[in-house]
């Protein structure tokens, strides 16, 4: 190769190599492999030679050119590559800077509860049936064996509605629920009802006069307590977590008979705690109240008793929610504080 | 009801190794919540002594009287007394140093007056005995006999070192409200023998000498019993341990006779009253109160009567409220030689309303409600003639009773059927034992049992009622937890679904869920305009407050109460929402069927009582109020408007599968030039908007604050949807500006565009708005982009113009033109 061929090489290289920027390599590419560069006018002075020499000549430029090709394309490759690096470093921002800059919504929280309940028993093969708030008293007391003196009756608990006549009353309960689904349909029948009911107690931390159930009845062929007891582990469990169960305690409701009163496992102290303050030292905490469907009320609903039996259970959602959640005051959960329910957020 | 355990001892030997919480763990698990344990021997500490007064010396010269007084105890030593009420002789209760009383009280020996007190005489409160502190207590040697002797120790005697239990009885169980009831009970727990407190009771005969008082039952009891006795000294002291008791069990000592009624009361479980005889003119009749007007009861309070009140009444008028409590005229007073004892079985309903008519719950009515047993007035009455002879003198007139003691209907159950019911496995051996320990009597000759309950049992009066009898004595730990099997279910409805839907949507939207109280006032209503058929609501009969009695016909009050409470807490900006019932009263509401419950009411009487609860609304209710978004890095705030409001509302008809059309309207409590209703089809789904100005400045909300309410719990349900093939042609764009007169609303033209465009065009959009120059004032230029695509081709040049030419002619009647 001929001495200045090869110094087309190393001046092409420095040119390159000395490019510190795109827009430098460019007009350092357009000298080196231009048109008018060296290798071209080169390239274009073949013709001027032997026919004899041309060839070999012809190789040792090409061989040239597609050499210092490979170094532009380098070169060019390394300065895009700083470039980018460049621009991104350029372009850094702050992305601690406060984005959320919407109203924040969220459902609240008893309807987080209530949804997860729901979701929890339609699993189980149970539906959700609901009812009206304002009800009759049929059915909210009478259907459910709480006769016209029963003191559950009074004004102290019910919210009457005028005039007296009406029959009309804000459901206790959400067992009316229940004596509807019975009227409405046959068994089996699985159901969850979940709603709003109201009490005359003045609000305090442990009261509210509008307030929350979620009840649980099945009516079904040889349904035992023990089938009671094992859907309340699994809804105690489901809430609170592994090794939460359920303890029954013998009571009494109008509706159920046998009756219990359903304890959870402490959720605090597991039972391991005498001093515990959730519990008192007892390791169990009232969640309910729960039993089989009575007779009378089976009767009243037109359900085959020698054919068929049933359970119920009831839980405050309020109470629930204040367990799962260290709620202390029943207030805060119904004072629709906003920043209460914000603490929820949205899903979860 | 409170129980001393040494009571309960007396009739059940529970071991003194049993710890009270031991004793309390089996008490909860038969059903009866301890709601409290007082533990009297945590209090107090010996030695504490009888002690007999020997020498009394008065120190005078101080600013009261002071006794220095020598006493026998154990030993003999001298005290220090500042109480008078007590002579040489006398026996005393001498707490010695080294003793603490209740209070955490210790008694050192102490230099006073100038003399050494060795020990302190105690009074009746200073021994956590109730509340009398006028004197010490003089010990009654003929009351306590052979007890009292120099150096006994008192705590002992006065049972000072008791254990007493607070024990909840469920409304089912009258006869745990008594230490009979209770004893038994712990007998059963512990598997241990149970003697009968009525065994205290001697065999005293009905004899009918003259002067005995004759009942005559009318109504509201099936059996009484009177026995009466002269010549007595009702100013006989009580004995110390029945004050003791029926102190620790919460009343008071009162006077001898009143004491004895009450310790068989709570002995027991029977009611008793003891009438001054003299005061009650001819035969004692149970009856209505009828025509009588009034009773001054023993409290001195003047009862004006209720037609059915029950009274107990003489010739003369009313003499008591029956099984609530006495009448002041009749009541036993020093005076008083000789007494009636009145002992009944009252029907629980007619003591229960006596109660509840006159706010008078007392030991005996809430006895009454719970169930009595009916065969105790022989036995508590006699047992109440014995200790007033015994203990005020006095001679037996002899008795009459009325009425007869109701027996309880035997139930037949095979025993089979409690394994059937609770799912675990109980023995006929096991239940009948369990139901022979609450005294029931089992006739097991056939398949099918005969179990007869006992007298104190009413409320055990169908199989189920034994089921959970022999599983309570059993225990209920020991029913298995299995699940029942699964049955198919269909899910949520789709309304439940919506609702979920619409609620998540909302939260997602940045919209805070709230759930407000469904109480209103009428002044709230009259503030909002709500007037007819939208403020016709409900009025509750006895409201938690007299301001709010209406239950509310919409959902926009709550919400900007809820609001104005936050603003109240410092919120500024606020996004609410609520999802419930609101309540609006049709003009007339059906009476409901009468109905029983013996049977099921027939399809008939269900749609009757089913019409007789008028339809409540599911609502969703909305309050935009302040920033949607506030200032920030990004940029100035953007306020919540009405169009926010519109969105939403259209949004959440979207979600329900319906199409929402907005139409002007002028509804309160909105803005009458910002409001819409939105419709689906005819049914004008939701009204929405800015509020009325005059709302925003009542309460002081942000301006523009925005609301919408949303009936969607009417929509209608539709099914899934059914898809179009989509087009992949390319869409022809065409942009126009057209000039309609400002009164001219946007959905309309959009409407005729679409109407002209036809079945090709595929969407319009509204991209401008413009007023002024070079557009007269009345007018106003919309520019819209109109994109039409063809299932089956790219439609050209020609047809995309004459489409287009074909929606702008159709506003024409409009009033709009081309704008140059
Ligand atoms: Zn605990």
């Amino acid at each position: 190769m001929s001495e200045n061929l090869r110094e087309l090489i190393s001046a092409a290289k420095t040119a390159f190599e000395q490019a510190s920027d795109l827009d430098q390599f460019k007009s350092a590419r357009l000298s080196h492999l231009g048109d008018k560069s060296p290798i071209a006018l080169a390239n274009r002075e073949l013709s001027q030679l032997a026919p004899t020499d041309r060839a070999a000549r012809g190789q040792e430029i090409n061989s040239v050119k597609s050499e210092i090709a490979a170094m532009a394309q380098s070169r060019e490759e390394e300065l895009t590559r700083e470039r980018d690096e460049r621009i991104l470093i350029e372009e850094r921002v702050d992305v601690t800077l406060p984005t959320r800059v919407s109203q924040r919504g969220g459902l609240h929280p008893l309807t987080l509860l209530r949804d997860d309940i729901c979701d929890l028993f339609v699993g189980l093969g149970y539906e959700v049936a609901e009812g009206p708030e304002l009800e009759s008293e049929w059915l909210n007391f009478d259907a459910l064996n709480i006769p016209a003196d029963h003191p559950a009756r009074t004004m102290q608990d019910t919210f009457f509605i005028e005039p007296l006549t009406t029959k009309l009353v804000l459901r206790t309960h959400t067992s009316p629920v229940q004596v509807r689904t019975m009227l409405d349909r046959k068994p089996p029948i699985y159901v969850i009802c979940p709603g709003r009911t109201f009490r005359s107690d003045e609000l305090d931390a442990t009261h509210t006069p509008v307030f929350n159930q979620v009840e649980g009845l099945v009516i079904d062929e040889h349904i035992t307590m023990a089938h009671l007891k094992g859907t309340l582990d699994h809804f105690a469990t489901a809430m609170f977590g592994e090794g939460i169960n359920t303890r029954l305690r013998p009571s009494f409701f109008p509706f159920t008979e046998p009756s219990a009163e359903v304890d959870i496992r402490c959720f605090v102290c597991r039972g391991e705690s005498k001093e515990c303050r959730t519990c008192k030292g007892e390791g169990w905490v009232e969640w309910g109240g729960c039993g089989m469907v009575n007779p009378k009320v089976l009767i009243a609903c037109g359900i085959d008793i020698n054919r068929n039996s049933g359970f119920a259970f009831g839980m405050g959602l309020e109470r629930t929610l204040m367990f799962r959640h260290g709620i202390t005051d029943m207030r805060e959960i119904v004072e629709g504080d906003v920043r209460f329910t914000a603490q929820f957020g949205v899903g979860r | 009801m409170k129980v001393p355990l040494s009571w309960v001892r007396e009739f059940v030997p529970l071991p003194e190794s049993l710890t009270p919480s031991e004793i309390v763990e089996r008490l909860v698990a038969l059903g009866f919540e301890v709601e409290g344990v007082q533990d009297f021997r945590d209090e107090i500490q010996g030695p504490i002594q009888v002690a007999q007064v020997l020498e009394i010396e008065e120190i005078t010269g101080q600013k009261k009287p002071i006794r220095y007084v020598k006493v026998a105890a154990s030993d003999e030593r001298f005290v220090i007394c500042g109480a008078q009420n007590f002579s040489v002789g006398d026996f005393v209760v001498l707490a010695l140093p080294g003793s603490v009383l209740p209070g955490n009280f210790a008694i050192s020996a102490r230099e006073t007056y100038g003399k050494t007190s060795n020990g302190m005489i105690c009074s009746a409160r200073e021994l956590g005995m109730g509340e009398d502190h006028s004197g010490i207590i003089v010990l009654d040697p003929t009351q306590v006999k052979e007890s009292i002797a120099r150096g006994a120790d008192a705590i002992e005697l006065l049972t000072l070192n008791d254990v007493v239990l607070d024990i909840a009885v469920n409304p089912d169980r009258g006869y745990a409200m008594s230490i009979r009831g209770i004893a038994r009970e712990l007998a059963l727990a512990f598997d241990l023998p149970f003697t009968d407190p009525i065994n205290l009771a001697p065999n005293l005969p009905l004899t009918d000498n003259p002067g005995v008082t004759t009942p005559k039952l009318e109504a509201g009891a099936d059996f009484i019993v009177l026995r009466s006795i002269e010549n007595i000294n009702v100013t006989a002291p009580t004995p110390l341990r029945m004050v003791r008791r029926l102190q620790m069990a919460g009343m008071r000592s009162i006077s001898l006779a009143v004491d004895i009624t009450n310790y068989i009361m709570l002995e027991f479980g029977q009611p008793l009253h003891a009438f001054d005889k003299a005061k009650i003119a001819g035969a004692l009749r149970v009856r209505r109160a009828g025509t009588t007007k009034n009773l001054v009861t023993l409290d001195g309070n003047d009862h004006p009567l209720n037609e059915n009140d029950l009274l107990i009444a003489d010739d003369n008028g009313a003499l008591a409220l029956a099984g609530t409590m006495g009448g002041l005229q009749s009541e036993v007073t020093s005076e008083t030689r000789s007494i009636t004892i009145e002992a009944a079985h009252f029907f629980p309903m007619d003591v229960a309303k006596n109660a509840r008519a006159h706010k008078l719950s007392t030991e005996a009515s809430r006895r009454f409600e719970r169930g009595v047993d009916p065969q105790l007035p022989l036995a508590a009455s006699a047992r109440a003639i014995a200790l007033l002879t015994e203990l005020a003198g006095g001679s037996y007139l002899g008795g009459k009773s009325d009425g007869a003691p109701a027996t309880l209907e035997p139930i037949p159950i095979h025993p089979g059927y409690v394994s059937e019911l609770i799912g675990g496995e109980y023995s006929h051996d096991v239940v009948q034992r369990s139901l022979e320990k609450i005294g029931a009597e089992v006739n097991s000759e056939r398949a099918e049992w005969v179990v007869t309950p006992p007298s104190w049992r009413p409320d055990l009066s169908m199989k189920a009622d034994l089921v959970e009898e022999v599983a309570r004595i059993e225990g209920y730990e020991k029913i298995p937890s299995t699940l029942p099997p699964s049955p198919l279910s269909r899910g949520l409805t789709p309304l439940q679904k919506r609702r979920r839907r619409i609620a998540q949507f909302l939260a997602d939207r940045g919209l805070l869920e709230v759930q407000n109280y469904p109480f209103i006032s009428p002044e709230t209503i009259e503030l909002m305009g709500f007037k007819g058929a939208r403020a016709r609501t409900y009025k509750i009969a006895n409201p938690i407050s007299e301001r709010e009695p209406l239950l509310r016909p919409h959902m926009v009050p709550g919400l900007i109460d809820a609001a104005v409470r936050n603003m109240g807490r410092g919120a500024k900006s606020m996004a609410l929402f609520e999802i419930g019932s609101v309540f609006r009263a049709p003009e007339t509401i059906p009476p409901p069927p009468e109905l029983g419950t013996e049977q099921r009411p027939t399809p008939e009487e269900i749609a009757a009582l089913y019409a007789s609860v008028p339809d409540q609304m599911l609502v969703v209710g909305i309050l935009l109020a302040g920033d949607a978004q506030a200032d920030s890095w990004l940029g100035k705030a953007r306020a919540y408007g009405w169009h926010d409001a519109i969105a939403l509302a259209q949004e959440i008809i979207e979600l329900t599968g319906n199409v929402g059309t907005v139409h002007r309207s002028d509804f309160t409590p909105w803005h009458p030039g910002r409001c819409a209703e939105v419709r689906v089809g005819d049914f004008a789904a939701a009204h929405v908007g800015e509020l009325h100005p005059r709302i925003i400045a009542h309460y002081g909300l942000p301006p523009r604050s925005s609301a919408l309410m949303l009936n969607f719990g009417a929509l209608p349900i539709v099914g899934p949807t059914r898809v179009r093939p989509l087009s992949n042609m390319v869409p022809t764009i065409q942009d126009i500006a057209l000039v309609v007169p400002t009164d001219c609303e946007v959905a309309e033209i959009i409407k005729a565009l679409y109407q002209g465009g036809g079945e090709l065009l595929e969407r319009v959009e509204l991209f401008d708005r413009y007023t002024g120059k070079p557009l007269a004032q009345s007018e106003i230029s919309y520019a819209f982009t109109l994109t039409f695509r063809a299932p089956d081709r790219t439609l050209t040049a020609e047809e995309a113009g004459a489409l287009r030419d074909s929606a702008v002619a159709a506003t024409a009647s409009l009033g709009a033109r081309l704008r140059g």
